[in-house]
């Protein structure tokens, strides 16, 4: 099935003119491969009714969201990267009254559990806000259950004594029917919100925000939109930290932050 | 072919291999003359390994600058990229890299399919796919779209493949512009200039 670029033109202007949704910056060759894929999903006999429902259903609206916004992720992906928040950055945090951590496009919360984990066993969790945003409501409400399917959980469990933990991973989890509950007190300090980096602004002030591979979604002028949104949202000497892939190194805030080694972390110095 | 066409034609060549495909890479690397013309973009199928090893491997192996992609890297001709572990490879129309983790297809991330198609649809004509060895499906369906949309496509010959399954089934299912094996690969990509 072959899709105009014209078309997907049209059909982001509908979901914007109607729905205030502005996919208009976003990855353009990511985006397109997710509309096809639900276009074939659903089964449309032309392109011209998957935006009739797009216009006439506010329902399916909800379902276009959840389809071409990429909602995979897990917890204590790249480990290593864990292994440097426990060892470098928690203990920095640590040393404050109070710690405001942000999830920016949080997805579905895995990693917004494994940094409550991080922080309990760090004794930290207590005096710790973590903010869990994103823009679909539908993920959030997945990270408010704080349940994952149970068949994921020796992956995480190896990822998670890759990170540097010690404990017996099942002990943060009551497994039940295939599912796979996190403990209620990982989720005491988590604030969940919708929040869109293209159309909403600075909301906190935070020692550290975590937005890993959320940009890469985005074209270079709403990465950098989002980019001086988190700078406005730092503190000084606030932490940064992005996906595996994803770099500060041709943004404007570049010469403000200071990279931690070959880490995908960088310290506001100013 | 007219080699006059041949060299004014392409832009970029994905290379797409599995299992058994980097001793391959070993043989055709080396034999590459070192002023390409198109850029040289490679998805391998590998355990995840959280470093940038592979692509330190590789560039031992040629003089053509060789690096792992980062997001929304410009994709240069002269140069060989290779796709990150743990993601998906798109190219967007602006002749640069998009990454994606989306669900896994054909049971991998990358998938060569995936980089396969969205290639197609930036480069359309000016486009070489290459499918390497390998033991699973990934890269078929990639390749019709990249003939359909006018590219070249071409096959590792599967008698001279570690895991014949993966080329042979693209040559089962497509007509294949050549089968090479990596002598072959080699020669064709040198011819470019």
């Amino acid at each position: 099935m072959m899709i105009e670029d014209e078309e997907i033109d049209l059909l982001l202007d509908d979901v914007f003119e109607m729905y205030g949704y502005d996919f208009a910056n976003y990855s353009r060759a990511s985006l397109k491969r997710r509309i096809i894929r639900l276009f074939a999903l659903d089964k449309f006999p032309s392109f011209a009714e998957l935006r009739y429902r797009v216009r006439t259903e506010e329902d399916y609206l909800k379902r276009f969201i959840e389809e071409i916004t990429v909602n995979v992720t897990e917890m204590f992906r790249d480990p290593s990267f864990y292994k440097v928040l426990r060892t470098h950055i928690l203990p920095i945090l640590g040393t404050k009254p109070f710690i405001r951590i942000w999830h920016a496009g949080c997805s579905t919360g895995e990693e917004v559990f494994s940094m409550a984990i991080l922080l309990q066993e760090a004794n930290l969790l207590r005096k710790s806000l973590l903010y869990a945003t994103d823009l679909n409501p539908s993920v959030l409400e997945k990270v408010r259950k704080g349940i994952f399917p149970l068949n994921q959980m020796k992956q995480y469990s190896e990822s998670y004594i890759a990170s540097g933990g010690t404990k017996d991973f099942s002990t943060y989890y009551t497994a039940n029917y295939g599912q796979a509950k996190l403990n209620e007190d990982l989720s005491e300090k988590i604030i969940i919100s919708t929040h869109n980096l293209v159309s909403d602004s600075s909301f906190n002030e935070f020692d550290l925000i975590l937005c890993r591979n959320v940009l890469i979604y985005f074209d270079k002028d709403l990465q950098e939109r989002a980019l001086k949104l988190f700078d406005e949202s730092l503190g000084p000497l606030g932490y940064l930290a992005l996906g595996s892939k994803e770099t500060l190194k041709f943004s404007t805030i570049q010469s403000r932050y200071k990279q931690l080694d070959k880490e995908k972390i960088w310290k506001k110095t100013m | 072919m007219e080699e006059n066409d041949v060299k004014s034609k392409y832009k970029a060549i994905v290379i797409g291999g599995s299992a058994g495909s980097l001793s391959v890479l070993f043989e055709v690397f080396p034999a590459l003359n070192p002023v390409l013309n198109v850029a040289i973009i490679l998805v391998l199928h590998r355990k995840y390994s959280g470093d940038s090893s592979l692509s330190d491997l590789l560039s031992t192996k040629t003089l053509i600058p060789t690096k792992e992609i980062d997001d929304k890297d410009p994709i240069l001709p002269g140069n060989i990229y290779l796709a990150p572990a743990d993601y998906h490879l798109l190219i967007e129309k602006n002749y640069s890299f998009s990454l994606d983790v989306s669900e896994k297809i054909n049971f991998s991330r990358p998938s060569l399919d995936v980089t396969f198609e969205s290639a197609a649809d930036t480069f359309g004509t000016s486009l070489i796919a290459i499918l390497l060895s390998g033991s699973n499906d990934d890269g078929t369906a990639g390749l019709k779209t990249v003939k359909d949309a006018g590219g070249f496509i071409i096959a590792q010959k599967p008698e001279s493949a570690q895991m014949a399954y993966m080329p042979q089934n693209a040559i089962n299912n497509l007509e294949m512009d050549l089968i090479l094996d990596s002598k072959g690969i080699s020669d064709f990509i040198n011819m470019l200039h």
